[in-house]
Formats: C-alpha cells, structure tokens, sequence
C-alpha cells in the first residue's frame, strides 16, 4: 500500500474516531443534563481525531523512508540474490530493475538475471506493506482508544485540542528552518568531499575548468577544477552587463512611473511592467538563444568581427538585464515613494524643477533603498540559471570580450549534475561546491540589502 | 532707503533666461528618457510575445494528407469492443493494418508519396477505427500526418528533393496544413509532426498537485503562528530571517536540495512528480508564508478584540475571525507563488525531470516532464518543426501564467477590503 492510500485509510479512521467521539460527548450532556460539559462536543471530536492521524501521519512518513531498505535487504537476504555479484554497479542496477517491474513501473527486466529478482521483491513489497498497514491500523487504534478514553464531562478537551493545535503551528513554521538547515547541510557536506579530493585554493583560484567525468576516481587533476573562469563568467553576465541594461532602465522607469506618469496610465503600466517579472525564464532562456544571440552575432559579423560566437555573454546578459528591470524598478519604487513628501515639496518651492528635485533630493535620499534593490537584482541575475544554459555557452573564458561564449556557476552546475557522472566523482560533486559558494554569495548580498533597507527605514520614522 | 529685495539686480537677465531655457530642456529629455525606459521594456515585452506567437502559430498546425482507404478490400476484422486501447490497436497492427495504409497512399498518390507519410499515420486510422468500426466495411477519407521531412518541403524550407512531390500532393488538394489539436493531447516524440504536449501538462498538473497540497497548509499555518502567536524572541527571529533568506535563494540551489536530500531517501522516485512537487514546495512556502503575513497584518485588531471580548480562545479568534478574512489576500499570494512554481525549469533538471518521456504519468511515482522542461529539451532540437512547437508550447505556458495571475488580481481587486 503506498504511503498516500495509508494517510488516506488514517483519514478514514480519524473521521470515524471525530463521528464516535462526538456522539460519546452528545450522550454525557443527555445523561446528566444539568452538568455542563467543559467543552463543546466537537472539540471532545478533534481531540481523538487527531490524536488518530497525528501519530498516523507521523510513522506513515516514517515507514516510507525506511521501508524501501528494508524490502531491499529482505531481497538480498533471499535465495535468489545469492548469484548476484557482491559489489558495483551491476548488482544494484539488477536489483532496481527487478523492483521496478515488481512495482509495475517497467514492464520487463532488461538484464535476464535480475529476472529471478521479481518474484522475492514482489513478495517482500506485499509482505511490508502488509506490516505497515498492519502497524499503522495498531497505532491509530491505540491512539484513539487512549484519547476516547479520556473523555469525560468535565474534560478539557478544547485546552488540549488548542495545545496540539499551536504544536502544529510552531511545527509549520519550522519547516523554513528546516529547509535552511537542509540546504546548508547537503552542501557542506557534499563539498567536503569535493574538498577531500581537490585542494580549496586550486578550486577558488585555479584559472582552468575542465572537469572531465570519465576520468579515474583515483588520481584526480587538481588543476582541472580552477573555477576563477566560473565566477568571471558569472560576474560579467549577471553584475554587469545584465545591470548595464537594468539599472538605468530600471531606474527611469521607476522615477517615470512615480513622479510623471497619469495616475490612470499608471494604473496600466506597473502591472504590465510586471509581466516581465513573471514570464519564466524557460522562455527568456529560449528568446535568447533563437532570437537575440543570432542577431547580435550577424551585428558583429555586419561590422567587421569575424569570430562572433553564436553563443555570447552579450546575449545572456541583455536578455537577463530585461527580466531584472521590474525588480530594480519596484524596489525604487518603494524608496523613492518613502522619502517624506516635505523634502520633494520643498525643493520644488525652492524653484527646482522636477529633473534637479529627483536627481538632487528624491535620488540621494532613497539612495539606500535603490542600492538594496540592486544588490537584490544582481543575486538574483547570478543565481539565474535557465538564460545562461540557453544562450551563454559551455567554453570557461576568462575574458572581456561580451561576445565570446562564457559559462557561469549555475551553467556548470547543471552541466555537471545531468552528465553520466557518479555522485563519487569530482566531477559530480564540484557542483554541490559550485552551489555552496552561489548560496553564500547570494545569501550575503540578500543580507546586506536587506540590513540596509531596515537601517534607510528607521531614517525617516 | 532702497527695498533690500530690488538691491539682487534685474532677475530676467538675458543669462538667465539661457540657463532657464537649458534648465527647461534638461527637464523634457530627463522626462522623455524616463518615458523612453518604460516604452524600451514594453517594446522589448512585446517583440518577445509576437516572435513566440509568430513562430508558435505553426506549432498548432500540422501538415496532413487526405487518403481515400478502402477498408472494405481489405478484409480486416474489427477488434473485440471490450478490448483496451492498446489491444484494439495492437489486434488492428497484427492484421497489417500499417501496410494496407501505405498500399492505399501508394495507389492513389504513388510509392514516393507512401514513404512521406508518417510512420505512425496508420495509428490515426487504427484510432478511428476503434471509435466507430463501421468504417471496415466502406470506404472513407482519412486525415494522416505525413513526415517531417514532406511538411518542411511543403513549408517551403529544406529539402528541395521533396519539393516537387509536396507540390503536386498540394496541387490536387490533398497536401494541407490543418489545426491540429492532437498537439494538445499527446505526448513527446522524436518527429515534432507527432509531438505534443498532454504528457508534459499532465506532469505539471500533478506536481503543482504537489506542491499546493505541501506548500499552501505549511505556509499558512506557519504564517499564522508567526504573525498570531510567535513571542518575540530568538527563535522567532531565527524563524523570520530564515523565511526571508529561502524567497531570496536561486531556484538551482533548491533542486541540489532536492538532488541530495528527497533522492537520497527515494532513489526509485526519480524524475517523479511527487519529488518534483516537493522540491518546489519548498520554495513556494517561503512566498506564501511572506504573503500571508501581509493579509494577516492587515485585518484590524478590532475584530480580534471583540472576538477574544465575548469569550473566544486565541485560537478560536483566528481559526473563525483573523484567517477567513485574511483568506483571499492568502490566496493571492499563493496563486502568484505557484504561477512561479509552474514556470520554473532548473531545479527539476537536477532531480532528474528531463528524460524523454513518450507516455503521460499515470500517477504521482510515475516518471514525468513538466511543461518548461519539455520547453528545454525541445529548444536543443534544431529541427523546424520543433522550433515551432517550442513556440506553440511556450504559449500555453504564458496561457496558463496569464490566467493564474489574472485570477491573482482579480481575487485582489474583489475582496480588497478598506477597514
């Protein structure tokens, strides 16, 4: 039984736990009707149902992760396994072939042997699936009979209903620190095991890409792994030609859309202004690489370079600039909207006109804010991924030219990882390396933004 | 005695007016660079949607050929009715049902045209078959795509060698490009005249599935502690800063999460929805708690007052106050957190959602693409007919975010409350 039918079968008995409860509770009011009860009947209902599905959903979740290992280990411990080879690749690809058409995703066995397979996981999944049906139906029963028993007239129940209740809310809430912890914890650990095998400072300062993922495990080519090309590329693409592109655009558009423009086209343009922002960037990725990448390599050709690529950090970098211009623009938005309305009024009584009151009091003063918005934009440019898979190339280039292909760390992160590779190479692992240092940057750009903005905040309150 | 105001000199001095007339011209350019940068990214939004529509018109066509067949000569027995679709269409093969088609084509048209049509033509007679096995006993005309290599002659781009055969299969007026709405019910394949996109929807539907059913009750329900509940301290704090730094983490790093953490734990799931939706869950709750904050502040402490003044417990306030009235700014927000979700393609590259995948997922485990992904993968073919049903794709996909942040604003307009 999948986990899903077994959360469903739990629903099931919490809802027959609510319906038994709620009656229990209905029959102490009729029995003795001069007594009030402690709590309302439906609370006496959710406390046993969900101290069903509580404990329920907990081991469901539990018994989803172990059990595939445990099925496996039965297998191996079978009769059958005993030919398979004790080690390597082609034991494990046997056995997931043969659970696969045991669970009915494949319809035949590739390799004859592991056809010999079939028949014990068939056996092993229906017999854990058993225990877990088995086990969860035993859970939800005592649970339930504890809670049922406790019910009295003068039972707390919505006390204690509302305590499980906030535990649930603090639970939910945790989860983003979960995710954090998680986050931080498989790349550090992923990268320690790069780091084991490649020496930090020829990773950060090393000037040569080219992992190969075929080579040997054993000796591993240190120099291979210098990702200086990586950062350059990403730089170059993301902090500056994506925010030659967005900062002025940005800007302007902001400065038009809040101090020139109709309030009615206003009203029109933001939102549209916003589509930008949410056009996925699957489709910039692909405008890009159709579009803008060819016609830029005909303009260079036009005048006179020969060698354009028709690859180029040009193009990733313009079409990146076009997607972060609603980031730069809302985030000036807000600022420039912060800066109390006095100091605007009285450069304007001074004789200003509208241009110099911007360019002399709005900007300087909502300068934080603007500052912040770009930090933002530009973690956000060198974290993008699909526009520079697309249309920035594969060749690690240390160099200025904009209209030389170039490769970026999310580049090669998915380079890396949707290769042939195995999670013991290098090769595979200096992705999680490659991410770990994307996160820490990222983070501390988002850090700083966000420090700056609290501090230009409290400036005018 | 002389007014100190008339001692500054004249005020309309010939200098003046210079700098005033320059200082009047700065301010037009200023104002038209502005206007200038907001009509640049319009510009820019629009060639971007015309190019797609442009190219992606094509992708909803099909180049087919009008095939008279004779059933009746062919002797073929109609498969059993209670038969599945896959046995119909198997019994149909078994009775060379695919060669009688060609024989058919080669007769009216000749054998070069029977090479042109697809090799797969004879599923669409097998199909109408099977809808209405009446049609074994007449003749009829069939509609049977042909080759990708005839629909680029006929098109006008690439091999020229077809070029006559395409036009005298136009000439005769059985050669045409037709709507085809089968684009929107199959699944990929290899010649972009059979490819389609249902396998790919369907995949995104059930990891939006997914990711609604993970995403929207955490996210709410952590909203509410924090905004409700959540004494003011370290933890909470802790809470805080690390929502806030997930809404700013690139989506890459979410699928190397993804990557070591759910496939070290489900190494059969992989590529599957189910993982795929758990992935970006992660991703969206960050949005949706973030949102959901703001609705909570905004329901006036009034209401919670007078909720908690006739006896209701906290939670009562805000499980029958605070979250019904908070609910349609919620909803906002999490239908803009999913429309992200729905358009993002990197970090389901990295859990392994960009195979091929011929047949749509029959479930959450099944091996499944997403829409943008499909998107990706049919960008690296270089041949034209996918080019335009990359376009074709990629304009369902805007269909779908349009309409999802349509709604986004309309439920924000509808239920914009003023306390």
């Amino acid at each position: 039984m999948s986990p899903a039918l077994l959360i469903l079968l739990a629903l099931a008995l919490a809802t027959i736990g609510w319906i038994v409860a709620r009656g229990r509770a209905y029959s102490f009011a009729r029995v003795a009707p001069a007594r009030r009860l402690a709590a309302l009947p439906v609370y006496h209902a959710w406390f046993v149902a969900l101290a069903i599905v509580l404990p329920a959903i907990v081991f469901i979740i539990v018994w989803g992760i172990i059990s595939p290992g445990l099925i496996a280990q039965a297998v191996a411990s079978s009769p059958a396994a005993a030919g398979l080879p004790a080690e390597g690749l082609l034991r494990s690809t046997m056995l997931a072939e043969a659970r696969n058409v045991a669970m009915g995703t494949a319809p035949g066995v590739f390799n004859p042997e592991a056809e010999r397979l079939v028949a014990p996981f068939r056996e092993a999944i229906d017999r854990f699936n058993l225990i877990g049906a088995g086990i969860t139906l035993v859970i939800a029963f005592l649970c339930g009979a504890a809670a049922f028993l406790r019910l009295r007239p003068d039972f707390r129940a919505r006390t204690q209903v509302e305590r499980m209740v906030m535990a649930i809310l603090l639970l939910a809430s945790l989860v983003a620190i979960l995710t954090t912890l998680g986050i931080f914890v498989s790349l550090v650990f992923e990268t320690i095991r790069f780091f084991g095998m490649v020496n930090p400072v020829d990773f950060l300062f090393g000037t040569n890409w080219g992992p190969d993922p075929m080579s040997s495990t054993e000796a591993v080519d240190g120099s291979r792994y210098g990702a200086l090309p990586l950062f350059w590329g990403t730089i170059y693409i993301g902090a500056i030609i994506a925010m030659v592109v967005a900062i002025p655009l940005g800007l302007m558009s902001a400065i038009y859309l809040t101090q020139y423009a109709d309030p009615r086209v206003r009203r029109w343009l933001k939102p549209m202004l916003e589509i930008l922002a949410g056009v996925p960037t699957v489709v910039y990725g692909y405008f890009a690489a159709l579009t803008v990448a060819p016609a830029i390599r005909d303009a260079a050709v036009a005048i006179g370079i020969s060698n354009a690529s028709s690859e180029s950090a040009l193009a990733a970098g313009l079409v990146m600039g076009v997607m972060i211009i609603p980031f730069v623009s809302s985030m000036a938005d807000d600022s420039i909207a912060a800066v109390p309305r006095t100091m605007r009024d009285g450069s304007l009584a001074l004789g200003a006109t509208k241009n110099e009151t911007i360019r002399r009091v709005l900007v300087p003063a909502a300068l934080p804010g603007i500052v912040a918005g770009v930090m933002l934009a530009v973690s956000r440019a060198i974290g993008e991924t699909m526009i520079v898979v697309m249309a920035a190339g594969a060749a690690a280039n240390l160099s200025a030219n904009p209209l030389e292909a170039m490769t970026t760390v999310t580049f090669q992160i998915v380079a890396m990882l949707t290769g042939e590779g195995s999670f013991d190479h290098p090769a595979t692992l200096s992705a999680f390396a490659l991410g770990f240092v994307l996160f820490l940057v990222t983070l501390a750009l988002n850090f700083i933004a966000l420090r700056v903005v609290k501090r230009f905040r409290e400036a005018y309150e | 005695m002389s007014d100190p105001m008339t001692d500054v000199g004249p005020t309309r001095t010939p200098a003046y007016a210079v700098r005033l007339r320059r200082r009047y011209a700065a301010e037009r350019r200023f104002r038209l660079a502005g206007l200038g940068a907001v009509v640049f990214s319009m510009a820019v939004l629009v060639f971007l949607l015309v190019t797609m529509t442009i190219n992606g018109v094509g992708g909803f066509q099909r180049t087919t050929l009008l095939v008279p067949v004779d059933f009746a000569a062919a002797n073929l027995t109609a498969p059993p009715a209670d038969a599945s679709l896959g046995i119909a269409i198997r019994s149909l093969e078994d009775q060379r049902l695919p060669q009688v088609i060609a024989a058919n084509v080669s007769a009216r048209f000749g054998a070069d045209a029977a090479e042109q049509v697809s090799p797969d033509a004879w599923r669409v007679a097998a199909e109408h078959i099977i809808e209405d096995p009446g049609l074994l006993d007449r003749r009829v005309t069939l509609d049977l795509p042909v080759s990708q290599n005839l629909a680029a002659a006929f098109a006008g781009d690439g091999h020229a060698d077809l070029k006559p055969l395409a036009d005298r299969l136009a000439a005769n007026g059985a050669l045409t490009d037709r709507l085809d709405w089968g684009f929107l019910a199959r699944s990929d394949a290899t010649d972009p005249q059979l490819a389609g996109i249902w396998g790919a929807l369907k995949g995104s539907i059930l990891t939006m599935l997914v990711t609604l059913a993970l995403a929207f009750p955490v996210g709410v329900l952590a909203a509410l502690y924090l905004e409700e509940y959540a004494p003011r301290g370290r933890w909470t704090d802790i809470i805080e800063v690390s929502i806030n730094n997930l809404a700013a983490v690139p989506s890459i790093i979410f699928g190397l999460l993804g990557l070591a953490v759910f496939l070290g734990l489900f190494p059969s799931l992989r590529s599957a929805p189910i993982i795929g939706g758990m992935t970006l869950a992660l991703m969206t709750m960050p949005v949706i708690v973030i949102s959901g904050r703001n609705a909570i502040k905004a329901v006036p402490p009034s209401i919670r007052d007078g909720a908690l003044a006739i006896g209701a417990s906290p939670i009562q306030v805000v499980f029958h106050h605070v979250l019904p009235l908070a609910l349609p700014g919620i909803l906002t927000g999490t239908i803009i957190g999913m429309a992200r979700a729905l358009g993002e393609t990197a970090p389901l590259l990295m859990i392994g959602m960009r195979a091929f995948v011929a047949t749509p997922p029959g479930g959450l485990t099944d091996p499944a693409t997403v829409l943008p992904v499909q998107i990706y993968l049919w960008s690296d073919e270089i041949d034209r007919g996918f080019v335009e049903r990359t376009s074709a794709a990629i304009i369902v996909l805007l269909a779908f975010l349009l309409l999802m942040n349509g709604i986004a604003i309309y439920l924000r307009n509808r239920f914009e409350k003023t306390w």
